[in-house]
């Protein structure tokens, strides 16, 4: 349709330029009509392709609101990832970074070759940027993402503080999906802050606070306890899930306190927190600091010999380096059981762990399964929604996010995937709780299944 | 400050400016924080949550961290004293040796001479640390400050802030980026007491280290030919230079002494904080040179006491201050403490508390 208004509209302006009626004086009005007309005949030709040409581009791209990614003949599909690959954290992003890198080598292959998998027969790159573990940090990757038009889908971002409010708004506005493989911070998907774009594979916090709750009043029977966060998203969402619990459960939260990252003295608040007695204190915050209190707590009046807990944010042998490990035998750390994943059990520990081991060395943290997921799942739904048309790939956004929403039964490595409403596609997790001995980790200690919805 | 009055051109900004409104409004604000103070204070000491031994053991703390920041900051005011610029790259110096003098120690450490021999492991590790500070300090000088000197102000300035991320950033190739615990020596754990409260081994260590430096700076300056070259540099370079004083020796030595300094500060610290990275310069750097403001920047003896109010005012504000008031997450809230109570000072003391009168600054 578009073809015949556009030659429709030339010859229109052809009788135009060669009517008898103009001549002479009236040269220089002609060319200046014949130029507007070439105008309105370029816009209705370019409106009348939008419409439905056989060249532009396909329907489901201009009635989505956020329009396509278009990828040329021989372009590659552009994936990003925003996670914590530099200071203390590093070990935390680049762990899922490598997950990412193993998801999309193995895709539509059989092995790990080193080279890229194929969507319809364009290669999908990686353009990797770093979430810094902050805020700041967020916002500047996210920035950099979301200003390249030819970004389909992020898999990102390592920490909470990163994407609340900042990653996942940033690209959300753009309409690029994000998918993050380890933020857990309960206020990402609670309704009422939950991004339209923003999904995740790692489990939810609700559950993790609660299972330390658990351990710690029935496992460890200790009926006091104090919790210290950050104030990021992630460490204060845990304090506070577990305080709740803790507190439901029969036992007593002594002191709730709050640190600045990046300090380095923590021997007030540690000092402050003895005067009140607790039994076991919980700190579920980063590398540097978490670390610091470590190695503080031991020595502080009162608290030397008390239960110490962290969460996954200090889920990696660069915290015991930090802390030393002799102040680090005996803490507790809760995270994923990675030997209670539901999903593909076999492939994990008899593919994926040794491929991963041969690249990279041994895992740096515990999310790196969680981003495999993640980006299996994104390039699924790019699969599912990507058209065809020519040599070129149109993916329309809105149509992706909607097939990643709806991501149901998909069986990866740390379970069965569902996604739902607010974004959480982890419905049942099981986290455990390690204890450091001889300055490793070692196998789980505690263990607890629970649900969501339940 | 008292210009020839010229009502006619004076603008209408100026003559704002001069209203004793700002006084006046500055002083309340002043009133404000000092009401805060005393209200937190009364509030906290009246819950009792904390007893006479909690107290001194914050005071403690708040002497040894405080040393700290004095013997960096007193990096700062040398520097300034005799360039009138502030070396924002003094932070990583600082960091340099401490990080490097880690790789050391974890030496010393794992074939057990650290414990062995506490004494000799301490010395070599400050050895190291000063060596290594010393170095960066006289790279900085040459490299980055001396091309520069003719220059406006603001340039050596910016170009510090360049050289600040550029160690940093150096510092994270050479030695990655994670945050390493330094191997702790036996024979500093434990506590001594002293007047009947227990005060930590690591913390006496720092305290009466930190005293020795000073008092050694204090007679360098005040008593050797060197020192009294670098005080009249930073009287009157061109005068100084009339009179025979290599001017660029002297300010070689000038960094050369901040640099040890800071070195210094660096082994003190990990006394403390037991860890190092590359960014600990920072955090540490920025405090120190707000303790050499609060002191009266180009004073020795300010930089100290600049140094110790601030530390003590870290350790023990956020609990005397505001425990008591029920916020929570008080010790959130150390900075605005900190930072308070500096605004408080600045308000009054324009020049810090042993600075210069301001006509002499500027």
């Amino acid at each position: 349709m578009g073809l015949v208004i556009v030659i429709l509209a030339a010859r229109w302006l052809g009788q135009v330029g060669s009517s008898p009626l103009q001549h002479g004086g009236r040269e220089h009005m002609r060319k200046l009509n014949r130029k507007g007309v070439l105008v309105v005949v370029t816009v209705l030709g370019l409106i009348a392709a939008a419409c439905g040409g056989t060249s532009g581009p396909p329907d489901a791209c201009t009635s989505d609101p956020f329009g396509c990614v278009e990828v040329g003949a021989g372009e590659p599909i552009k994936i990003g990832s925003l996670l914590v690959i530099t200071t203390a954290d590093a070990s935390l992003g680049l762990d899922s970074q490598y997950g990412v890198e193993l998801a999309l080598d193995y895709w539509g292959a059989t092995d790990f070759d080193g080279a890229n998998g194929q969507i319809k027969g364009h290669d999908v790159a990686l353009q990797a940027e770093d979430d810094g573990c902050s805020a700041e940090g967020g916002t500047a990757g996210a920035q950099k993402l979301a200003a390249d038009e030819d970004i389909v889908g992020v898999v990102g971002t390592s920490c909470s503080s990163a994407a609340l409010g900042v990653a996942d708004t940033i690209l959300g506005d753009k309409g690029i999906v994000l998918v993050s493989p380890s933020n857990t911070g309960p206020a990402l998907t609670d309704p009422a802050k939950h991004k339209p774009f923003y999904l995740r594979t790692a489990h939810n916090d609700k559950l993790q606070g609660a299972t330390v709750a658990h351990f710690a009043y029935n496992e460890l029977g200790v009926k006091s306890a104090a919790t210290i966060h950050d104030g990021s998203p992630y460490a204060e969402g845990l304090a506070n899930v577990f305080a709740e619990v803790f507190t439901s459960l029969g036992g007593t939260v002594t002191a709730q306190e709050a640190i600045q990252r990046g300090d380095t003295d923590f021997n007030p608040v540690l000092t402050s927190i003895a005067a009140t007695g607790p039994e076991f204190l919980y700190y579920p915050i980063f590398v540097a600091e978490g670390g610091l209190i470590t190695q503080q707590a031991r020595g502080t009046a009162g608290l030397e010999a008390i239960a110490l807990q962290g969460s996954d944010g200090l889920f990696t042998p660069d915290w015991i380096d930090a802390a030393g490990a002799e102040n680090a035998e005996g803490v507790y750390i809760s995270g994923p059981d990675l030997s209670a994943f539901t999903g593909d059990v076999d492939f994990y520990n008899n593919v994926f762990i040794p491929a991963y081991t041969a690249k990279y060395g041994p895992p740096g943290s515990v999310f790196h399964a969680h981003a495999w997921d993640a980006t299996n799942m994104l390039l699924t739904a790019i699969d599912q929604v990507a058209i065809e048309q020519g040599d070129s790939l149109f993916i329309p956004r809105t149509a992706l996010k909607d097939a990643m929403f709806a991501t149901s039964g998909f069986v990866g490595i740390t379970g069965t995937l569902d996604c739902n409403d607010d974004g959480d596609c982890q419905q049942a997790v099981t986290i455990a709780v390690h204890q450091v001995k001889n300055g490793e980790f070692g196998d789980p200690i505690y263990s607890e299944a629970s649900t969501l919805g339940g | 400050m008292t210009a020839a009055p010229t009502p006619m051109v004076r603008g209408l900004s100026t003559r704002l400016a001069r209203l004793p409104i700002r006084r006046i409004s500055l002083i309340a604000l002043g009133i404000a924080i000092i009401y805060g103070v005393v209200a937190g204070t009364t509030a906290t000491l009246r819950t009792g949550k904390f007893d006479t031994h909690d107290w001194v053991n914050f005071l403690v703390q708040g002497i040894a961290r405080g040393s700290v920041y004095a013997l960096i900051a007193l990096g700062y005011t040398l520097v300034y004293g005799i360039l009138l610029m502030i070396n924002f790259a003094h932070g990583e110096v600082f960091m340099a040796g401490s990080f490097t003098a880690f790789f050391v120690a974890s030496a010393l450490a794992g074939h057990g001479f650290l414990d062995r021999q506490p004494i000799i492991s301490f010395v070599i590790l400050l050895l190291v640390s000063v060596a290594t500070s010393v170095t960066v300090a006289l790279l900085l000088e040459r490299l980055a400050y001396r091309p520069l000197r003719g220059a406006p102000r603001l340039v050596p300035l910016i170009t510090a802030i360049g050289a600040s991320l550029f160690l940093q950033y150096t510092f994270r190739g050479l030695y990655g980026e994670q945050a390493q615990a330094y191997p702790e020596i036996d024979a500093f754990q434990g506590t001594v007491q002293i007047a009947g409260f227990p005060v930590t081994k690591e913390q006496l260590i720092v305290i009466v280290g930190a005293l020795i430096l000073w008092l050694a700076l204090y007679l360098f300056i005040e008593r050797t030919r060197t020192g009294r070259a670098m005080r009249a540099v930073g009287e009157d370079r061109q005068i100084a230079a009339l009179m025979g004083i290599d001017v660029d020796r002297t300010i070689r030595i000038t960094f050369a002494v901040g640099g040890a300094l800071a070195g210094a500060a660096g082994i003190l610290y990990v006394l403390l904080f037991n860890q190092v990275n590359f960014t600990m310069g920072f955090i540490p750097g920025l405090k120190a040179f707000t303790a050499a403001v609060l002191g009266g920047i180009g004073s020795i003896t300010g930089a100290a006491l600049g140094g110790l109010i601030l530390g003590v005012l870290e350790a023990v504000g956020p609990t005397l201050f505001l425990t008591g008031t029920g916020i929570p997450s008080a010790f959130q809230l150390t900075p605005i403490v900190s930072f308070g109570i500096l605004v408080l000072v600045l308000i009054f003391l324009p020049g810090g508390l042993l600075g210069a009168p301001e006509e002499k600054r500027a």
